[in-house]
């Protein structure tokens, strides 16, 4: 005999099963469109280099292999791939300093527009959105106008007889961050002030009733509250940054590859489009497992401080 | 929005498919940016009533690797002399015979039977250039005839050289400089190379593409780059001038082919015969400021270029160029180590 339990629970079955079924379509979509670019890659880095680029279907671990280590061209001896390590580095502590830098702008200007009125408020969200408005490219020409040796930095300063001659900003680390930190502020800016919107200012009244000093005050109360925007722009702007093309080919000077440079050689004039293939990878994986040891530290703090 | 967006798609298809039926009117040229002269585009369309179109790419292997997976929908692309032979040995090319064309008498004798192209079987000459160096002579006034600015970087500009991040042009620069032949694998040749241009590198400024902008705006004092360039620079700042290197420069010769799945091959022939005529030629040298291998041009050449030492090369330089070429792959691996390591 079918319960009535029975029934109900045949009913919210079926149901269940029509709704994976409505949405399978766009499920499948999403899974592909993800995915199967991916597995390409991947599958090329498995590949054997074509003569003048592609690939030749042939299996070879090759491309992993000099990933990590690489055959010295003039001993043959076979050692840590010293290059790829150096440009990896590289990328990585570019991006981490633009992070830093971008929190260290981008939460006081949250903190502004979060402490306006109601009214206001809309003003500089909409402000801040504004840079979206024109394409990265241009942005980018825009700082190197302004660094330059013959730029405005550098022509307003000799001409108030400041400086004698140029100071070299353009083709060094420090322009890549200026433009980088310029391009990816709105990113760390917006979650930062979502959830600096929702704070109770009246939490920071309290402290201070409690005889806080203002540094106790941001410490203990203001960021443990802020911290999943802190975390969410954080990744919005390390994600991008690690793999930045265009400010570090315009304002970088080229002299010194990041890992963008790097893979886009081994599919330009290198190449070896499974070595830039298996490097894609490879960064994708690396920053991956930074990001998980990075929000599950980050939220295993939050407990304890909870 | 449905509906809309199908309505949508439902007229690309039709304007697709009236488009191939009426293929005799239309021309898909894929070529270098800011390449094409837009009134000879003009003309052309003018006189064969054809519609152009044209689409940008950046690099040989970019060009490459498009038209390699078929359906790119082009007629004609402007392949290197470097990369031609491949696109010819993998069968990418449709054989047009330009040398037996009405125009084909006037490709100049220097460029009727190139090696990469043996009596001219599938391309057009379109433009020919050199790889050399600029140097603003305000800054440096000693010898710029030589890789020793890029190599051993005079006082002077040290700090202020860019190259151009063209690895093989870099690497054959670099292979001349200490005495080597173009594409060698002498391990002892390329040892020094590797030498050389690490301790070079702590002298450079930057390795950048866009010459001419950036040593416009003073980015820097002197650069490796194609003598066009050197051209525009030049009438830009009178103080800037392009060398040949006595050790050995490289020539590099742009040409016109037609794809072996070209849509509108009767147009693309039309096209390839047109910019044969001199007066064309000359025209097309005027915007992209290069030397174009057509006979009897020179008479049509803007009088900025008529004379101009960027592009007529003096005599006493002709004997130090040789024409580039594709190395082994096995080569060039070897050399985007050696690349690799010097960027790090």
């Amino acid at each position: 005999m079918a319960s009535a339990e029975e029934v109900a629970r045949q009913a919210q079955r079926k149901d269940i099963r029509d709704r994976w079924f409505l949405s399978a379509p766009a499920l499948l979509v999403i899974f592909f469109a993800a995915t199967g670019p991916l597995l390409i890659v991947l599958v090329y880095s498995f590949l054997t280099p074509g003569a003048y680029g592609d690939v030749k279907w042939q299996f070879s671990p090759e491309a992993w292999v000099s990933v990590f280590l690489e055959r010295d061209i003039f001993d043959d001896t076979l050692s840590l791939a010293a290059a790829h390590v150096t440009i990896f580095w590289r990328s990585i502590k570019l991006a981490i300093v633009t992070t830093i830098a971008t929190l260290a702008l981008g939460f006081p200007t949250a903190y502004f527009m979060a402490t306006r009125s109601e009214k206001t408020r809309d003003l500089w969200l909409f402000l801040i959105t504004i840079p979206f408005w024109t394409n990265l490219l241009i942005r980018t020409f825009a700082v190197l106008q302004i660094i330059r040796n013959e730029g405005l930095i550098n022509t307003v300063l000799i001409k108030l007889g400041i400086i004698s001659s140029p100071i070299q900003i353009l083709f060094t680390d420090t322009a890549i961050l200026i433009g980088m930190a310029y391009v990816y502020l709105p990113l760390m800016v917006l979650p930062i002030y979502a959830s600096m919107e929702k704070l109770d200012f009246r939490l920071v009244e309290a402290g201070y009733d409690l005889y806080a000093s203002r540094f106790q005050v941001l410490r203990r109360i203001i960021f443990p509250l802020v911290r999943p925007g802190v975390i969410a722009g954080s990744i919005l702007v390390f994600i991008p940054a690690i793999g930045a093309y265009v400010s570090p080919s315009l304002l970088g000077g080229g002299k010194n590859m990041m890992l963008s440079n790097l893979i886009e050689l081994q599919f330009g004039q290198g190449r070896n489009w499974p070595l830039g293939s298996a490097l894609s990878i490879a960064v994708m994986i690396i920053v991956m497992v930074a990001l998980l040891a990075y929000v599950r530290n980050a939220s295993r703090s939050e407990v304890r401080h909870g | 929005m449905n509906f809309r967006l199908s309505a949508a798609t439902a007229a690309l298809a039709l304007l697709a498919a009236t488009g191939l039926a009426h293929a005799e009117g239309t021309l898909n040229i894929y070529n270098w940016g800011n390449y094409t002269n837009p009134d000879v585009i003009k003309k052309f369309e003018e006189k064969y009533n054809v519609k152009v179109t044209i689409t940008d790419y950046d690099s040989n292997e970019t060009a490459l690797a498009k038209v390699r997976q078929g359906g790119s929908g082009f007629d004609i692309a402007v392949p290197s002399q470097t990369h031609l032979p491949i696109w010819i040995k993998e069968g990418l090319l449709l054989e047009t015979n330009p040398s037996g064309m009405e125009n084909g008498k006037n490709i100049a004798s220097e460029w009727a039977n190139p090696d990469f192209d043996p009596g001219r079987k599938y391309s057009v000459p379109w433009a020919w250039g050199t790889v050399g160096i600029v140097v603003n002579t305000n800054t440096y006034k000693g010898d710029i005839n030589t890789w020793g600015i890029v190599f051993d970087t005079p006082d002077e500009l040290k700090g202020k050289v860019n190259v151009a991040p063209e690895m093989k042009d870099v690497m054959t620069a670099a292979v001349h400089y200490v005495g080597g032949e173009q594409c060698t694998a002498d391990k002892e040749v390329l040892k020094k190379v590797r030498d050389l241009l690490v301790a070079a590198k702590a002298n450079w400024v930057s390795m950048e593409y866009g010459a001419i902008d950036r040593m416009k705006a003073g980015d820097f004092q002197a650069s490796t780059t194609w003598n066009g360039a050197g051209l525009r620079i030049r009438l830009a700042r009178p103080e800037v001038h392009f060398g040949y290197p006595k050790e050995g420069f490289t020539y590099w010769s742009d040409n016109v082919v037609v794809l072996k799945d070209a849509k509108n091959v009767e147009n693309a022939k039309l096209f390839q015969n047109f910019i044969m005529d001199p007066e064309v030629a000359a025209q097309l040298s005027a915007y992209h400021r290069y030397a174009n291998g057509i006979a009897g041009s020179d008479k049509f050449m803007p009088a900025d270029m008529k004379d101009a030492p960027e592009i007529v090369i003096p005599e006493a330089s002709k004997p130090h160029g040789t024409m580039a070429m594709m190395c082994a792959p096995e080569t060039d691996a070897i050399y985007t180590k050696i690349w690799t390591e010097l960027r790090k």
